[in-house]
């Protein structure tokens, strides 16, 4: 690939966590042939998914780093029908303070934050307000989320509201139709116009993979929405019936490589849905350290999307403190 | 390192499987250790250090089992194979799966046993070692239990003699020992020096499980040891993995012994990626094939052929995974790469690597431990299929590469070696892969994956890997022999010339018959053959060496019968059947003349052949291959491929019957075929060529070689182009032929000094279909 994109370099505000951040993905024209030539091999894949439990693993003092390091990767989400202004304080105030400061004291951490908090459009005013002074991130889910089916203008305006209201991050759906049928430049133009639409908002495209049928269309709706300018490609909506897996996320992730062996541009990557242990966030980890480098262990470029892998990982927190096993009730609710 | 350190630099840190328990094993056990003879640990002799590659720390001390100790472990195996070999297959199946569930309880013992002795990460022996061993007895306990009912009329040999190699020191004894006691044999096994004691732990699991004494014993010790048992004289099978070079002096050492021999032997196993296939997943593959335990391993894929287009994206895709490996400590749970198994083999390793002087080293940039048998990931690519790394088995982690351009020429390099275990393809193309798995010269081909095993599929290999398949009901077959009705052999010699010769008028001179065409013995001699009353019959042509090298050439140019449909062989050999009947009266005449039958014998002869040949006709399109119950989303196809061409030496009773019966199905399963016919009653095969020649048979396919079968079998069973040796002719002796057969490792069946009864049944069937075919074990692994 000989594709060289014109970078824009974005500063961002620097809160406490060691957060780094490269050129933003400006895209690239859509490359057909690139598209075609994908591959994607389900029971190689699956193979290497299922293998790498078995090859990497964390202990100890290891282990606690890596899982203080899950929770600031961790897009604190809530994406329910009766979320109101106070149950997403509420969870804004576990984003500043996800672990109990006298765990962090005993482990010998500094405090942390999650990485980002998640929500629909219209919580987004509440977040940025609860959020004030943190340096967290607000999220908006959009574009029509989680199907994406609404008129693509309200789509896209439904972006620009959410930019308005203070979101730094919009988490769009892309047109799984797009992908079924194979049409590229529709999903491609889509892609781009969403982008567009961002502005200096980073936008994540949820492939919704558990609705695209193969991994071939993962691999290939990646590259597309990479080229059209995606900040992150994301696995799931978190409503379809199979949300993140190791299998798509090995396809994801190795598209995101191969993007950047080509444009030399680092695109984020976001699993979302289903992720609610501690031991699966370190393998997770584990396959961005194999695939991508540790690079891809800092939040402006992995997060994970998911609501109750913090409780978890807090009980392993203590655990590693005291030596005794946790129990939820002992650690804050959101 | 600090919590915050490890914050900032996400580190993985050490996570060791502790070795405490394998520890205790060895000091309650050891940590000297004595042979296992006759249900019990007998006392340390001689002994000599095994000890941890990753330290070359000293585990425990080991004994250098002697002849005597030999000797006294095939007498306690032979007292307990009457009662063994007699109890029901249900009673043995008892046996084999309590041996499967102690390797299931003792799961992590044997693993972290075989991590310190061998050298192999951790992961390794845990999650694919000890899982295929136990999946290997459960398997073979299901196969004890059908085993009366499915192959009624098959025995036991008796004792087994095993040695194994160091790579995979459980699996290998699991894959020698399960058949061999499913089937009703008893054991006595060697393991190799530098790994022998997951075979001592699993000795004391077979107190454990209740295993009649004598069923299994273990004799430690290096090559010694094994000579003494492979050559023992009351073994009556050996089998062994191991190199190519003592495979072939068990070889030599054996031939003619009777005993039956199984060989898996060494590889340069080619690794195919085309163009279209998943880069980033046939990379991950190179992972499995050859730095799986440390390229120690028969199978590696250990030869890359990239088509050329992608090859130099491939390239910089792979060295950038290699980069990723982790070498260390073996126990550590997150290694990739462990220790190789000796200082002596880390030596070759970079003797070989060290001589090369083509094409580009890398070598993984990946930290190396100062300390211990540790050799790095290493690709060397731009090499040609002349250099002598891409011929020479390297056993290391070291992937030797080259590119190729047409799925042909992927194909021809690919079988440019002289081994043949296993092959890997990869491409998303269904009709390229499919094209090519069968035309690769291997035992194993894998589509689109690498190194799976199952005891479902049979493994093994063609060419010098050896030959023998483990797995399935193929690998029973190998501790199986068919009860069959046989008689002594007895030469028959050609009818002196008699003192008043009775020479008929007109001269009728038969010739040898090479590539379709009547051909003169090269050596201008023919020699008279009388019939029975002294009548001249004609003259055979006196064939020599050259005249082998000429069938042979011929037998290899009609590779086209190879790619027949089985319905074409079956239609030829119906019409060589019909076309035979249409002269039987000659035929029986012939025989008559030949050797001095009465009427009906001859007509029987006659008629017998005819049936012969309709049975094969039969088969031709009826030994099918079969698809393999394996534990993954795909399938294993079992394929039965000719073996190429066979060479053999006809028996000298029966002499139109006894030629046709090995003719036929070698040539109904679409091998080519060197015949020597019986030396007393040549007539009646060169007869036969006037009937081929009417019947449609291809040039080549069968071609007939006349003379003293004393000077033609060692020719032909040493001639490096033939795959396979028959030998039924009584003039010649079995260690002769088998000697020979070591040139390339051909698969040999030869007499035993009894004869087979050609009228009968025990003339045909499985056993002769069988000895006509590979088994070709296509593992294609699918989902989308």
């Amino acid at each position: 690939m000989t594709h060289a994109p014109t970078q824009t370099a974005t500063t961002l505000t620097d809160p406490q966590l060691p957060q780094v951040h490269e050129p933003r993905n400006a895209g690239m024209p859509l490359d057909l042939d690139w598209v075609a030539r994908v591959q994607a091999n389900t029971s190689a894949i699956e193979r290497r998914a299922a293998s790498l439990p078995g090859r990497r693993t964390v202990k100890k003092t290891y282990q606690a780093a890596w899982l203080a390091k899950a929770i600031t990767l961790i897009d604190l989400t809530t994406l329910a029908g009766d979320d109101t202004p106070g149950r997403v304080r509420r969870l804004c105030a576990k984003a500043r303070q996800p672990v109990r400061a006298d765990l962090l004291d005993a482990l010998g951490l500094p405090p942390i934050t999650t990485g980002a908090v998640c929500v629909y459009h219209d919580m987004v005013e509440t977040a940025v307000e609860a959020l004030q002074g943190s340096d967290i991130p607000v999220a908006a889910v959009s574009t029509g989320f989680p199907a994406g089916l609404s008129p693509f203008h309200l789509r896209v305006a439904e972006i620009t509201e959410s930019v308005k209201a203070g979101a730094a991050e919009i988490d769009i759906v892309i047109s799984r139709r797009h992908v079924l049928t194979g049409n590229w430049q529709a999903l491609y133009d889509e892609m781009k116009e969403f982008r567009a639409a961002c502005g200096e908002a980073h936008v994540k495209a949820i492939l919704a993979t558990g609705e695209l049928g193969t991994l071939r269309n993962v691999a290939r709706a990646s590259l597309v929405c990479m080229m059209a300018g995606a900040d992150f490609i994301k696995t799931s909506t978190g409503k379809e019936s199979v949300n993140a897996t190791l299998p798509v996320s090995l396809t994801m992730v190795r598209a995101i490589r191969a993007y950047e062996a080509a444009t030399g541009i680092k695109v984020g990557y976001k699993p979302a849905g289903g992720i609610s242990k501690a031991k699966d966030a370190l393998v997770y980890m584990a396959l961005m350290k194999e695939e991508l480098g540790n690079r891809w262990l800092q939040p402006d470029l992995f997060r994970f999307g998911a609501s109750s892998l913090l409780g978890d990982i807090e009980r392993q927190l203590e655990h590693h403190a005291t030596g005794a096993y946790s129990a939820s009730y002992r650690h804050p609710m959101a | 390192m600090t919590t915050r350190e490890i914050f900032e630099t996400m580190d993985y840190g050490p996570a060791p499987e502790s070795d405490t328990e394998a520890r205790a094993w060895i000091a309650g056990k050891g940590p000297a250790f004595g042979a296992f003879i006759d249900g019990v640990f007998a006392k340390p002799g001689e002994t000599f250090a095994t000890r941890n590659p990753a330290t070359g720390a000293e585990l425990a001390r080991i004994t250098q089992s002697s002849t005597e100790d030999v000797d006294k472990a095939v007498a306690a195996a032979r007292r307990a194979f009457p009662g063994w070999s007699k109890l029901s297959g249900h009673q043995r199946a008892r046996h084999l799966y309590a041996l499967a569930r102690l390797l299931q309880k003792h799961a992590r013992l044997f693993a972290v046993l075989e991590t310190l002795d061998n050298g192999k990460p951790i992961r390794e022996a845990r999650d694919i070692d000890v899982p295929l061993a136990q999946r290997h007895f459960y398997y073979h306990a299901g196969l004890a239990q059908l085993l009366d009912d499915e192959m009624p009329d098959h025995a036991p040999l008796g004792v087994c003699g095993q040695v194994i190699p160091w790579n995979f020191p459980l699996l290998m004894l699991s894959w020698k020992i399960a058949p061999a006691l499913a089937a009703g044999n008893t054991v006595v096994l060697k393991p190799a020096e530098y790994t022998s004691l997951t075979a001592l732990l699993f000795a004391d699991i077979c107190r454990e499980a209740g295993l009649p004494k004598g069923v299994v014993n273990i004799v430690t010790g290096d090559g010694r040891t094994g000579e003494a048992l492979t050559t023992h004289p009351d073994v009556n099978k050996v089998a062994f993995t191991g190199s190519t070079e003592v495979g072939r002096r068990i070889r030599q050492a054996t031939a003619g012994s009777g005993k039956s021999l199984t060989l898996e032997l060494g590889g340069k196993s080619p690794y195919i990626v085309f163009d279209d296939a998943d880069i980033d997943s046939a990379i991950e593959g190179l992972v499995d094939a050859i730095w799986f335990n440390q390229g120690q391993v028969c199978c590696a894929g250990s030869r890359l052929l990239v088509q050329e287009g992608i090859a130099a994206d491939f390239h910089a895709r792979l060295k950038a995974r290699m980069d990723k490996l982790r070498l260390g400590d073996p126990l550590d749970k997150s290694i990739d790469v462990g220790a190789v198994v000796d200082p002596v083999q880390h030596a070759t390793i970079t003797r070989l690597v060290d001589r090369n002087t083509e094409g580009e080293t890398y070598r993984a940039a990946t930290p190396v431990p100062e300390q211990g048998c540790f050799y790095p990931p290493t690709l060397i690519t731009g090499l040609s299929p002349a250099a002598p790394l891409m011929q020479e088995e390297i056993f290391g982690p070291v992937l030797v590469s080259t590119t190729f351009r047409t799925p042909s020429e992927a194909v021809e390099i690919a079988n440019n070696t002289r081994y043949g275990l296993a092959a890997t393809v990869w491409t998303e193309n269904l009709n390229l892969a499919l094209d090519v798995a069968p035309r690769l010269a291997a035992g194993v081909v894998w589509v689109n994956a690498t190194n799976l095993f199952d005891a479902a599929a049979p493994f093994g290999g063609v060419r010098e890997s050896g030959f023998g398949r483990e797995g399935g009901w193929e690998g029973l077959l190998a501790y199986l022999e068919p009860a069959l009705k046989t008689k002594p052999l007895k030469p028959v010699d050609p009818v002196p010339a008699p003192d008043t010769p009775d020479a008929p008028g007109l001269d009728r001179t038969a010739k040898m018959y090479v590539g379709g065409k009547q051909a003169r013995p090269d050596g201008g001699y023919s020699q008279p053959v009388w019939s029975a009353k002294g009548r001249l019959l004609g003259h055979m042509g006196l064939g020599t060496r050259k005249d082998i090298r000429n069938a042979v050439e011929a037998a290899r140019g009609a590779a086209g019968w190879a790619r027949t449909t089985g319905h074409l062989r079956a239609q030829i050999l119906y019409y060589i059947g019909e076309n035979l009947s249409a002269r039987s009266a000659e035929f029986a005449a012939r025989i008559r003349d030949l050797t001095g039958v009465n009427a009906k014998t001859a007509d029987a002869e006659v008629d017998v052949a005819i049936d012969r040949l309709f049975t094969y006709a039969a088969w031709a399109d009826k030994f099918d291959g079969t698809a393999k119950s394996v534990p993954i989303r795909g399938i294993a196809l079992a394929m039965t491929e000719p073996v190429g061409v066979i060479g053999a030496l006809a028996p000298d009773d029966a002499p139109l019957l006894g030629a046709l019966s090995l003719i036929a199905p070698a040539i109904a399963m679409g091998n080519r075929i060197v015949l020597v016919p019986s030396y007393a009653a040549p007539l009646a095969a060169t007869d036969l060529y006037q009937v081929l020649d009417t019947s449609d048979l291809p040039g080549g396919v069968v071609n007939i070689v006349t003379g003293d079968p004393a000077d033609l079998a060692e020719p032909l069973a040493g001639h490096m182009d033939v795959d396979a040796i028959w030998a039924f002719t009584p003039h010649v002796g079995a260690e002769a032929v088998e000697k020979a057969s070591a040139s390339n490792l051909k698969r040999s069946w030869v007499h035993d000094g009894r004869g087979i009864d050609w009228m009968g049944k025990s003339g045909e069937g499985r056993r002769f279909l069988q000895a006509a075919t590979e088994v070709k074990t296509i593992w294609v692994p699918y989902g989308e």
